[in-house]
Formats: structure tokens, C-alpha cells, sequence
């Protein structure tokens, strides 16, 4: 099982807030092996930051690992002390952020920003750092690299500053690169640019990529294997061709009804799926997804699906399919 | 990662489809508050205002009402019993305690004139607390009326309010308070004079130039405030949302921008009043304030000096009581300000 | 930027010379000369004098013959210090009160941001509990209640501190605390939630995940952010300091400009009090335009019109 690159078993987290605890993550498992991009896809809330940032150790305060066991390239994570999670940072793995105009601090330059972590992970002295820098911003697409490292956050468009953040993230050639919904800010013809030069790097420097986002269309072109999450919890794996031709959980089902198509006949409706999200001060005990399931089941109510094996490497925790895999089985034992 | 056995414990019937019912009583709605209730029910649970609330609420009783049932006044000059320490009785007033009279304590002695000290000290709070709010009440209405319309027509109209904003906004207000003292000074005595113009004399030429000075000068602070509350609000989506529904504009400013305002409003004019309280004592110890023999808590302050070593308590009784009265404000408006501020701070 | 510089100047000598004219005219509003005081002058005494000091002549003529001097930087003669011209008397009276209210500023400075930077580092501990409480105390206890109060332990009971003059560096102690205590109260208020503010912000979330230490990155990141508000507040801080002078010049008997100003108002000084105001407003009005040019070197983002 170590031959993961990323392998989380079994994490809960929560956040202490003053109104309560906020069970963000309640029993998640990922895996990721080198050189591979997966998707975490859900609403607001459902975790995949949250789970994305944990392996990182960059939980905000006020939340805590409560279990689980987090392991990267061998490293357990949870164990490891601010130290050594320093060496990591930024070196090992990276992170892009879902709005750049923000992220990037405003009152240093380009420059400043990128050769800063350059600095901090390897030997080179500043000049080397610039050289270094510049190099980066062609590599990802901005031209006039010299005029961009002299200048600041606002001076540059969105997509451009997005350019940068790959940039920095990108500057110790780390294993895996985090993208937390890196195209959300943007306008949509700059999304498919940054896809593209994200596709690009990867093929260059081999390294793999957790995709958090909500939207399926980012997910369908660019991942080999996708997570489905609702409510702090993954209700489905798989690869791509499975979420997307076989889904197996009813979330997912909903999620693909209520991408408009094409190819659909003008005027049909768009489906969306009913009801609000979870309240995780209070989760219920069965299904979180429950209420708002058009097959939902007396048991979804009462109590946490388990996962059902839909082939080798697709599950998902469903009680109907539980069902259905059941039926399977006794008529099987039957014949 | 699977369980693919069906424990036999499950009962069949649990996979029956679950009702409506059953699925609504596990959704939670979130209870939608009045914006009001909200803000009241999280300020009631700030212990800190609450506790500053009950001291302001003493202290305007102690300031407007106990002065009306004491015994003594804070004019009155008596005879014989100059400079008091506290709780001390003078040699008349012991005679006459003799004979039966009861006289009551001087609860912080007297003055260098026989005047009690303690009636002094509280209607020295109330002409702060007077100068205070009726400054701020100039201050909220000017503020408010200048900012609003700035906000609302925008455009050149705002530029040029807010250009003279920008001028007044430097203009250094002590220097010109002062000014302005000196320059009322004979004017107003003059007009004091005058038949109905009498209370000028109670009141005190510089009290009215300090009021004159708020209405000129400090009410920009509150303009520019309201301005961009304004601003705010006229983009926000659901005035659009309002207008495209047909609500007439009236309609859009009563309901929409007025009460996200009022929430701004009442946090802005509660924290005004200390710093206006600040003001006037501040120039009531300079002898800028309101005129003699009315106290005010500076003034008597500034009195205090003198007889610093022998009377201390004639200095940390106005002290304490102005210090008091302006952190209980200073509390409440912070309370206020998180309980009503959408923003929730930790 | 050059651009923005001419402006604000421009603007800056506007507001100057609006002040002097507003106080030219309130002064000479007042009825009854600076004489009026004074025991009974003879009439041929009073017409010379007011010759001597040019107010015979109509309002629009003194006026023009006022600005002229200003524009010289002549403020002219001061009636009551018979042989004193006001600049000669500012000129000595300004360095006593600059050293005073200098350092109360930058005490302020080095005491408030500190403690609001730990505040909010080591924020809902105890040690922000208290800067807390410390701070909101602070503001709310009046200058003069301040200065009373020092005098009363620290000279008085405690008999540490001369309470009057400027003999020695000791007499500086207890006027700068006094005119430091509610600046460093704000300003430690102003950075603690300043910075709380900064340290919510994305930008920090990326310095901490290229592997940067807490403490770097406040440092690097967080303070530059954080302290802008804190430079606009040195404005009015200065403004607090000027005013709060008077206060503190009178009650520790400073021979300072504050005490004159006082003086000349009660002594109907009025070139004294005309240019001790165009002095102190020009003060503040050339303070404000270098706090926004600070301003404009620290956050690039500032587009100033």
C-alpha cells in the first residue's frame, strides 16, 4: 500500500468554533500514485480544501486532526514536526490557490515573491534566484519576464497573476502539485489556458496533481482518476470513464443531470438537485446525502453507507447499491 | 474498501423507501433571524456591554435624578465649612448636629468655597454628559443629512461635498474652537443680556462656541461614514433585485438602505459621544468650557490642581467619573459594533 | 507620483492660507482692541498704539499687509511682549514643545505597535487579554486626568520627579508619558486589529505554504500590510500631540509654545495668536501631505489622485 505517492486513510478533522465542533472531514480515504491527476470533486463544504490543506499541515486554526493516518512519498504527515513540514512546503509539495489577486502579497514585487521560496529551498543567492525566476515566467507562459519580476501583484491581469502562482509553486519541482480550484477566479478562455499549461508541465516535470474543484467539465478533460465529496465524506472513486459512464452514487448521478448539455433539446429544464447542503454542526448518523436522495431508504436515514466495490478500482458508499449488490449475490446463490 | 455481505441483522423493511416526513426532520433549516433580534440577542450575550450599559444607565441616574433629591447644590456656598475633607463636618455643623438636626455628609468634603463637592462632581457629570450627547446628536443629524445626499446623487454633486469634506477635514478643530471662544466671547456676553437670552450667562459662551465648532467641524467624520454606507448599499444586488421587482426608489431607501445604515449609525454616534465628552473636557480644563459656577468634570479638574498634595480626592473624583463615563461608551459602542456588524469577529 | 506631490502641495498652501484668513477675520471680529484690557490708556496713548501696530487702518488694508508679511514668513509683532515679534518667540518656544511631543510620538510608536503585533499574534491568550484591557483603558482616560495623576504618584507621593521646568532629562519623563499614554493605547489597538485582519488574508496562507516560519512571515509579510493604518494614524497623531501639549505644558509649567498660545488667547495677543495658529496649522497641514507621500512609498497599490 506504501507505493502510494499520497495515501490518506481514514482522516477526521474538525474545527472548534465557538458555535461548536464543525466535522469537516469524517472518515476520508485518497490514494495517489506519482505522475497521476486526481480530481476532488464536491460543493462548498464538502471538504476536498480541507483535505488538500491537511496534508500540507496547513489546517487553519481552529481545526484539528483528529485521526488518520496521512502518508506522502513514504513520510507519515501527521507525525512530523512544523520542521520538517517547512522542508516540504513549497519544495515537495505545492500549492495553487483559487483567487491570485489575493494570494500573492500585494506590497512586494513579482520577483520578490517567487524568488523567495527559491531562496528558501535551495543554495542559490539572489542573482541566481532572479536567473532562476525568470526562467520560471517563461516556462510558464509570461513573456517580458524582466519587466514582470520588477512589477507588482495589481499591475498584472488575473490569468497572468494565476501564471505567477503556478510559477512559484512550481519553482522546486515538487511531487505533487495541489490546484485548489485554480480556475474559478478566472474568465473561462483563460481557464482552458491554464489547464493547458498545467497539462504541460506536468508532462514535463512528472509530477502529480490533486484537482479540487466543482466543476465537472475542468475534471472530465484533465483527470485519471476522480473523488466525489459530500459532507466530509468520499461517496465515490473512481477513474474518469467510471464516474462519468457508471456513476454509482446518487450525488454523482445528480451532479451530471445538472451540467446543461449541448446536445439537449432547447427549452428542457435544467435538473438541479434539491434541498441545501448538510449542517455539520449536526451531521446526521445515516447517509448525509440522505435527505436530499430521491432513493433514499429507511436505513440511509439510520445509518453510514459502506463502501461497494463497482469494479476494481470504482466504490462508492451507497445502501442501494448495497441492495442491489446483495440481490446480486442471493440470486447468484440461488442458481 | 467494501462490504459486500449484507449483515442478516438488517431488516428488510429498512430498505423500503423513506417517506417525505422522515427525510424532513433531518434536514435543518438555519432559523432566519430578524436582523434586529440577532444583533440584540448577541449583545445581550457580550457580558462586557451589558456591564457598561448598567454603569451608563447608573450614571445618568446619578447625574440627572440624584441631584434633584440632594440635599445640597452645587452653587451653594456654605459659610464655614470651606474646604472639607470627605465625611468631615465643620464646627457649625457639628452644633447643629448637636441640637438635633440632622446634617447630612459631605461625601467628598467641600471646596475651597464651602461648596459641596460631591453634588459638584455629579452635575460636572451631567454637563458632560449633556455637552456629550447634544454633540453628538448635532453631529448625527448634519453627518448623516450631508453624507446621504453625497451618496445618493453621486457624481459632481458628491465630488464637491466631498472636496469641502476633504478642506475641513484639516482645518486643526482645537485652534479653531479656541478661536472662536475668544471671538463669541463679548458678542455673546452682550447678547446675554438680552431679555430670553439669559440662560447664554448659565450655559457659558465657550459651551456654545464648543457646539458651534461641532456643528461646523466634526460632523465630517459621520458624513463620510455615512457616504460610503451609502455607496455600498446603492450597489448591492438587492436593490437592483428591489427595483427590478418595481419598488419605487423611496420605497428602495426606506426599507434596504436605511436599515443596513442605522446599525452603522447607532455604533458611529454611541462611540462619538465619549470622544465629544473627551473634547469638552478637554477644553473645560483649559478654561474653555462652560462658565462658572456650573462644573464641569475638567474644570474641576483643573481646579484640583492646586490643592494636589493636600486634597488629592478633589482631582480623582472628576477623574474617575469622566474616565468611567467615557470607557462605559467606549465599551458599549465596541459591543454594539459586534453585535450589529455583519462581519462576525472572533 | 511627482504629479501627486505638485497636487497635494498645491492643495496644502490653499488650506494654509485659508486658515490664516479665517483667522485673521474671527480675530477682528472681536470687539474692542488688545488694548481694552489694560488699565485706563489715554486716548492719544490708545490712537499711538494702534498706529504703532498698523490698527488704524481699514479691515482690507491690514488684511493685505497681513498676507504679504505671511508670504515672507513676517508674523508679524507681538502687542503684549512689547519688542518681541512673534517669530522670535516661536522660535524659541517651538524647539521645547518639538522635543516634548517628538519623543511622546515616537514612544507611542514603539510601545503601540509591538504590543498590538503580539496581541494579535498571541490572540484569545491572556497576554492579549490584558493589551487589550491596557489599551481600551488608555483611551479612555483624558490626557489631563494622565498628567494629574503621574504628577500625584510619581512626584508628589513617591517624590521620584521634579514636577515643574526642564532642568534636567528627568523633568522630560513624566510630560512624554502623559503625551504618549492614549496614542500608544490607539495605536496598539489600531495594529492588533490590523493585524488580525492581515493575518486572515490569502497571501499569508501562501507565504506559510512555501515553507516560510510563522515568525517570517509576520515579520516579512504581515507588518508591511499591517502597519499602513498606523501611518495614516500619524496625522491626527500629531494633531492629538500639538493640542494635548497645552494640556501638558500647563500642569508641568513648560515654557513651551502651547503655554504661550494659552496665554496669548486670555492676553488678547492677536498677531500672537494669529501666527501661533497659522504656524501650528501649517504644521499639520505640511505633516498630513508627508504621511500621504509615506504612504504612497509603502503600498504600491495606492493609485493617489
Amino acid at each position: 500500500m506504501s507505493e502510494y505517492l499520497v495515501n490518506i486513510e481514514h482522516e477526521c478533522l474538525s474545527f472548534f468554533t465557538p458555535a461548536g465542533e464543525v466535522k469537516a472531514l469524517n472518515d476520508v480515504s485518497l490514494h495517489l500514485d506519482e505522475g497521476e491527476i486526481l480530481g476532488i470533486v464536491g460543493e462548498s463544504g464538502s471538504g476536498k480544501s480541507v483535505t488538500a490543506y491537511s496534508l500540507m499541515g496547513l489546517t487553519a486554526y481552529p481545526g484539528r486532526l483528529i485521526s488518520g493516518s496521512l502518508q506522502f512519498n513514504g513520510h507519515q504527515i501527521e507525525r512530523m514536526t512544523e520542521k520538517e513540514m517547512r522542508k516540504i512546503r513549497g519544495n515537495d509539495i505545492s500549492i495553487i490557490f483559487q483567487d491570485p489577486m489575493t494570494s500573492l502579497n500585494p506590497v512586494y514585487t513579482i520577483g520578490n515573491q517567487i524568488t523567495e521560496v527559491v531562496m528558501l529551498h535551495t543554495n542559490k543567492n539572489r542573482r541566481q534566484a532572479m536567473e532562476r525566476a525568470r526562467e520560471l515566467l517563461t516556462l510558464v507562459g509570461i513573456n517580458e519576464p524582466e519587466k514582470r519580476l520588477k512589477q507588482y501583484p495589481h499591475e498584472l491581469s488575473g490569468g497572468m497573476r494565476q501564471r505567477v502562482m503556478i510559477a512559484i509553486a512550481l519553482a522546486c519541482e515538487p511531487k505533487l502539485l495541489i490546484a485548489d480550484e485554480p480556475t474559478t477566479a478566472l474568465d473561462v478562455t483563460i481557464q482552458a489556458q491554464i489547464l493547458e499549461l498545467m497539462m504541460e508541465l506536468k508532462e514535463k516535470l512528472g509530477m502529480a496533481i490533486i484537482m479540487i474543484t466543482h466543476d465537472l467539465g475542468v475534471v472530465a478533460n484533465m483527470c485519471d482518476r476522480i473523488a466525489v465529496m459530500y459532507a466530509g465524506k468520499v461517496v465515490e472513486y473512481g477513474s474518469t470513464d467510471d464516474i462519468f459512464y457508471n456513476p454509482g452514487h446518487e450525488y454523482t448521478k445528480g451532479l451530471l443531470r445538472s451540467i446543461p448539455k449541448l446536445t439537449e433539446k432547447e427549452h428542457s429544464k435544467l435538473i438541479p438537485i434539491e434541498g441545501s447542503p448538510v449542517d455539520m454542526l449536526n451531521p446526521p448518523d445515516g447517509c448525509p446525502f440522505a435527505p436530499r436522495c430521491e432513493a433514499c431508504m429507511k436505513i440511509c436515514l439510520r445509518e453510514m453507507p459502506p463502501y461497494t466495490d463497482l469494479s476494481d478500482i470504482h466504490y462508492s458508499a451507497c445502501w442501494l447499491l448495497q441492495k442491489q449488490e446483495f440481490e446480486k449475490q442471493t440470486q447468484k446463490g440461488e442458481a | 474498501m467494501s462490504n459486500n455481505k449484507i449483515s442478516l441483522q438488517l431488516n428488510v423493511e429498512d430498505f423500503l423507501p423513506a417517506s417525505d416526513a422522515e427525510k424532513e426532520r433531518l434536514t435543518v433549516m438555519q432559523r432566519s433571524v430578524g436582523f434586529w433580534k440577532d444583533g440584540v440577542r448577541r449583545l445581550k450575550k457580550n457580558k462586557i456591554s451589558m456591564i457598561s450599559l448598567v454603569v451608563i444607565i447608573l450614571i445618568f441616574f446619578l447625574s440627572f435624578i440624584v441631584p434633584g433629591i440632594y440635599p445640597y447644590s452645587y452653587e451653594h456656598q456654605i459659610r464655614g465649612s470651606e474646604n472639607l475633607a470627605p465625611m468631615q463636618y465643620s464646627q457649625t455643623e457639628m452644633n447643629a448636629m448637636e441640637t438635633g438636626e440632622h446634617v447630612f455628609p459631605h461625601i467628598l468634603g467641600t471646596d475651597n468655597l464651602g461648596r459641596d463637592y460631591a453634588i459638584r462632581v455629579m452635575m460636572g457629570s451631567r454637563v458632560s454628559l449633556m455637552v456629550g450627547l447634544i454633540a453628538s446628536g448635532i453631529i448625527l443629524f448634519i453627518g448623516s443629512l450631508y453624507g446621504s445626499v453625497a451618496g445618493f446623487f453621486g457624481g459632481w454633486v458628491d465630488m464637491i461635498m466631498m472636496r469641502i469634506v476633504d478642506m475641513i477635514y484639516t482645518v486643526p478643530d482645537i485652534l479653531i474652537i479656541i478661536l472662536l471662544s475668544v471671538a463669541f466671547d463679548q458678542p455673546l456676553k452682550a447678547l446675554s443680556q438680552k431679555a430670553g437670552f439669559q440662560w447664554i450667562q448659565v450655559v457659558g459662551v465657550n459651551l456654545i462656541s464648543i457646539f458651534v465648532v461641532f456643528a461646523l467641524l466634526y460632523w465630517v467624520g459621520m458624513a463620510r461614514i455615512v457616504r460610503s454606507q451609502i455607496l455600498i448599499l446603492k450597489e448591492q444586488e438587492y436593490v437592483t433585485a428591489a427595483r427590478a421587482l418595481g419598488a419605487s426608489s423611496g420605497h428602495i431607501i426606506k426599507k434596504h438602505l436605511l436599515t443596513n445604515c442605522i446599525g452603522t449609525l447607532i455604533v458611529t454616534t454611541t462611540l462619538q459621544i465619549p470622544s465629544s465628552i473627551f473634547t469638552e473636557s478637554f477644553l473645560s480644563f483649559l478654561g474653555l468650557g462652560v462658565a462658572a459656577p456650573m462644573p464641569s468634570l475638567g474644570s474641576l479638574a483643573s481646579a484640583a490642581l492646586n490643592g494636589l498634595q493636600s486634597y488629592p480626592h478633589r482631582l480623582f473624583a472628576p477623574a474617575l467619573a469622566i474616565s468611567v463615563i467615557i470607557l462605559s461608551f467606549n465599551l458599549l459602542g465596541d459591543g454594539l459594533r459586534d453585535a450589529f456588524d455583519p462581519k462576525l469577529r472572533d | 507620483m511627482v504629479n501627486y506631490i505638485i497636487k497635494r502641495i498645491a492643495m496644502a498652501v490653499i488650506t494654509i492660507f485659508a486658515v490664516a484668513t479665517v483667522t485673521f477675520f474671527v480675530m477682528n471680529l472681536v470687539p474692542g482692541g488688545p488694548f481694552m484690557s489694560e488699565k485706563a490708556v489715554s486716548p492719544q496713548a490708545q490712537a499711538a498704539l494702534n498706529e504703532k501696530y498698523g490698527l488704524d487702518k481699514p479691515l482690507s488694508e491690514q488684511y493685505t499687509t497681513y498676507i504679504k508679511d505671511l508670504l515672507h514668513g513676517n508674523l508679524g509683532l507681538s502687542v503684549k511682549q512689547r519688542g518681541r515679534t512673534v517669530n522670535m518667540i516661536i522660535e524659541t518656544k517651538f524647539p521645547v514643545s518639538a522635543r516634548i511631543g517628538g519623543m511622546a510620538i515616537l514612544t507611542a510608536v514603539l510601545i503601540g505597535v509591538p504590543l498590538g503585533s503580539i496581541a494579535a499574534f498571541k490572540r484569545k491568550t491572556a497576554v492579549d487579554n490584558i493589551i487589550i484591557i491596557f489599551s481600551t483603558c488608555g483611551i479612555a482616560v483624558p490626557s489631563f486626568v494622565v498628567c494629574t495623576i503621574l504628577m500625584y504618584v510619581l512626584s508628589l507621593k513617591l517624590g521620584l520627579l521634579p514636577t515643574y521646568g526642564l532642568a534636567s532629562w528627568k523633568n522630560y519623563i513624566m510630560p512624554v508619558m502623559a503625551l504618549a499614554f492614549y496614542p500608544s493605547s490607539y495605536i496598539a489597538r489600531l495594529m492588533r486589529s490590523s493585524m488580525l485582519d492581515v493575518m486572515g488574508q490569502d497571501y499569508m496562507r501562501t507565504a506559510r505554504a512555501k515553507g516560510l516560519s510563522q515568525i517570517v512571515s509576520i515579520f516579512k509579510h504581515a507588518l508591511r500590510n499591517a502597519i499602513l493604518p498606523v501611518v495614516t494614524y500619524l496625522g491626527p497623531l500629531l494633531a492629538y500631540t500639538v493640542t494635548g501639549s497645552f494640556i501638558v505644558e500647563k500642569i508641568f509649567t513648560i515654557p513651551g509654545l502651547g503655554t504661550e498660545f494659552i496665554g496669548s488667547i486670555t492676553g488678547r495677543d492677536y498677531p500672537l495668536i494669529m501666527g501661533t495658529t497659522v504656524f501650528l496649522a501649517s504644521l499639520m497641514v505640511v505633516m498630513n501631505v508627508l504621511v500621504d507621500i509615506a504612504y504612497k512609498l509603502i503600498d504600491p497599490r495606492i493609485n493617489l489622485k
